[in-house]
């Protein structure tokens, strides 16, 4: 029997499967990890779908979603998908308080701790600031978006509507558009998307590339239009307005022009799935016939949110929760 | 008093390398003399003490550890190096174990606007001017800096980074920031900035010491200025040398500089300009920083390494893999930095102060931050490497005993 086939059962059901005691970001994750959350978020879309009988398999546990940056829908969205486990969510907003900047992360962090949480989310306007946290605590730590750095759940939610709209993520090709140097979420997807073994092409004009980008894997583009040529799937980044005043970007018309998915450009490209993280700045990146037409999946992306988030809570709180071959 | 060490493996940056005896006579070293205490170095290294070129504060216990006997300090520290009473008072707090020459400020308060009291500064005893980490953005200021700097026979020393296009930036742009998502800057920023300011001091025929070049672009307008004689030097740290932007991954601020560490290409570039001359100097940048300031998000931490105390062992290395001899590494370390700060110092010939370092070049040991004086942010952090610093002379007077 060649070594690949030799599969032990721990490998198929236990917490060998997945062995981290955190999830700080993509990068680190094997293929078949990820694959693991995506096949446990499914089950969920399906329960939240059925109304089913509610599962309040983190009944008793406290779930702390630490945000240090302002956050809408995230913050919802991880609230949600804890309250539908039954966990006890309790929301620290941080970046209305006093805590400024990295100062007193670690001193937050022991707090966190001495709360004795059984699971932080935590959202922070630094790269590597979730990592940092996650040293300091006893808990597992979920990444809600560090800086420019990772924002994990958001590349699984997006590989699972790409999985079940297309059927595989596997041999897509995936084009990224946007604010490639600020985004933490193309650098999730990225990395997300090329484990799963997507063909991920890149665009954004110069001034918004970060530096040897191939070197993840990826194609990058500057011209749109060449970019989206055989595209199945295209994810739109959000541009915040501030960087299209000339900072990066002369102007939002002119980002349209070179950048947006208008109607004229997706009408190439009758097949393709559109998707954006939100929150969009329509007629910009994003033309709202395009947003709210037949091939956009972007509320679907929201459901698939949910879901991917309880998958996450479910399996990092196993170990507490010595569920059987997880302890 | 009157010192002979005796079985010593003597290295002077000026004569090479020779076994034999060195005498020193009230401080100074001498040719010959009939009586002397006589110190046996049992077939160590005798070599000029270190003169560590551009220090951020001064930590005398680091320095004894890593067998400094002088130190140029940075004018950015707080206060700024502006005002000739702090100038002096910095000049004597080390005396008489560790003589600090202050690199006072080029401009008022480092503003890079209005010209700074050189002239007096120097009576008060600085021995440059210059921009701290900073650079000056206004090329007309640059110029008259230069301009009086040369008048007065001292040299500027600068930061090379165009602080337009390093605003804001803790990395070089590249694979490890981006991976990381880390705010960076085109490496092209430093060989802008020393491109600019070689046009200025040629123009003006002032000394000009580039305090770290860490790009292959920089080091090649170096080695071209010199050439066509423009009175440049550089220096480098070990970390430039030994480390490449690759040691920042996982966020590991230790390993966050200033500038910040360059690719791969850039690293293999400065040790070839180590050992052909182009690089003068080889400094700690010593800059020990506590874990208020470290224990913190990448780019909220502040750049900077402790190393006094592994300077000669991370150069020793050098030497080790080729790139330098022995008594050119004393150039880089002692010879060199004494020449730019105009000190009778860094060389074993007579008539020199005897300021003497021995060490054992082959003895192992492991970088420890935990056992560093001040603080231990290195980013070397247990790696094992060779050269321990054994006794510690400052004119003749025993500073460091084995």
């Amino acid at each position: 029997m060649p070594a690949s086939d030799h599969r032990p059962a721990a490998l198929i059901d236990g917490g060998a499967v997945f062995p981290h005691r955190h999830l700080t970001g993509i990068d680190g994750l094997q293929p078949h990890e990820i694959m693991f959350l995506l096949d446990e978020a499914e089950r969920w879309v399906d329960a939240n779908r059925a109304h089913a009988t509610p599962d309040k398999r983190l009944d008793g546990l406290t779930q702390i979603n630490a945000f240090f940056e302002n956050s809408t829908r995230t913050l919802l969205s991880f609230e949600i998908a804890g309250k539908r486990l039954g966990a006890d969510v309790v929301n620290m907003h941080a970046a209305q308080s006093s805590v400024k900047k990295g100062e007193t992360l670690i001193d937050t962090a022991q707090v966190l701790n001495a709360m004795r949480a059984d699971i932080i989310v935590i959202r922070h306007m630094a790269s590597g600031a979730v990592r940092l946290i996650a040293d300091k605590v006893d808990c597992a730590v979920l990444n809600a978006g560090d800086g420019r750095h990772e924002h994990p759940t958001q590349a699984l939610l997006d590989a699972l509507t790409i999985r079940r709209r297309r059927g595989s993520v596997a041999g897509q090709r995936v084009v990224i558009c946007g604010d490639l140097l600020h985004s933490r979420v193309a650098r999730s997807n990225i990395l997300a998307l090329t484990a799963l073994a997507a063909e991920v092409r890149v665009c954004a004009p110069s001034t918004l590339m970060p530096a040897e980008v191939e070197r993840m894997g990826v194609t990058p583009f500057t011209d749109f239009d060449r970019a989206l040529v055989g595209a199945d799937v295209v994810m739109m980044l959000r541009v915040q307005n501030e960087r299209m005043t000339g900072g990066y970007i002369p102007s939002s018309r002119e980002f349209r022009l070179r950048y947006g998915l208008t109607a004229d450009r997706l009408a190439r490209l009758p097949d393709a799935l559109v998707m954006h993280p939100g929150p969009m700045n329509r007629g910009v990146e994003i033309d709202s016939a395009v947003a709210d037409g037949a091939q956009s999946a972007i509320t679907e992306q929201v459901e698939m949110g949910v879901a991917v988030r309880m998958a996450c809570l479910d399996v990092l709180t196993r170990r507490a929760r010595r569920v059987e071959g997880w302890a | 008093m009157k010192l002979r060490f005796t079985n010593a493996r003597i290295v002077c940056p000026d004569t090479g390398v020779r076994d034999g005896d060195l005498f020193v006579d009230d401080g100074v070293i001498v040719d010959s003399l009939d009586d002397a205490d006589t110190i046996d170095c049992r077939g160590k290294t005798l070599a000029p003490g270190i003169i560590d070129f551009g220090v951020a504060t001064v930590d005398a216990a680091a320095c004894r550890a890593g067998g400094i006997v002088r130190v140029a300090l940075m004018p950015d520290g707080v206060p700024v190096l502006d005002d000739p009473g702090i100038v002096q008072r910095v000049a004597l707090m080390g005396k008489p174990d560790l003589w600090i020459h202050p690199i006072a400020a080029a401009t008022r308060g480092l503003d890079g606007r209005d010209l700074a009291e050189m002239a007096i500064c120097c009576s008060a005893g600085a021995k440059a001017v210059g921009t701290g980490r900073h650079w000056i953005a206004d090329s007309g200021v640059m110029a008259r800096v230069l301009a009086y700097a040369h008048d007065l026979d001292i040299a500027v020393v600068t930061h090379a980074e165009d602080g337009g296009m390093t605003a804001g930036a803790v990395a070089t742009d590249g694979e490890t920031a981006t991976r990381l998502g880390l705010p960076s800057a085109p490496a092209t920023a430093e060989a802008l900035a020393i491109a600019r300011d070689l046009m200025l001091a040629e123009a003006a025929d002032a000394r000009l010491h580039i305090r770290q070049v860490t790009t292959k672009a920089g080091l090649d307008l170096v080695r071209a200025a010199k050439r066509r004689g423009v009175r440049v030097t550089c220096g480098i740290t070990p970390a430039h040398l030994h480390l490449s932007d690759i040691a920042m991954s996982d966020f590991r601020t230790f390993a966050h500089l200033s500038p910040p560490l360059r690719a791969e290409s850039d690293r293999r570039a400065a040790i070839a300009a180590i050992a052909d001359g182009t690089i003068d100097v080889i400094a700690s940048g010593h800059d020990p920083r506590g874990p208020e300031e470290k224990r913190l998000p990448f780019a909220d931490s502040s750049p900077g390494m402790a190393g006094a105390e592994t300077l000669l062992a991370l150069s020793l290395m050098l030497v080790r893999d080729g790139q330098v001899s022995l008594d050119r590494l004393f150039a880089l370390l002692a010879r060199n930095p004494a020449s730019v700060l105009g000190l009778e110092s860094g060389t074993l010939r007579t008539g020199m102060p005897a300021d003497l370092l021995l060490f054992d070049s082959a003895a192992p040991w492991r970088i420890d931050g935990e056992r560093f004086a001040a603080a231990g942010n290195t980013p070397f952090d247990g790696l094992p490497v060779e050269g321990r610093v054994l006794r510690l002379w400052k004119g003749g007077r025993e500073i460091r005993a084995a």
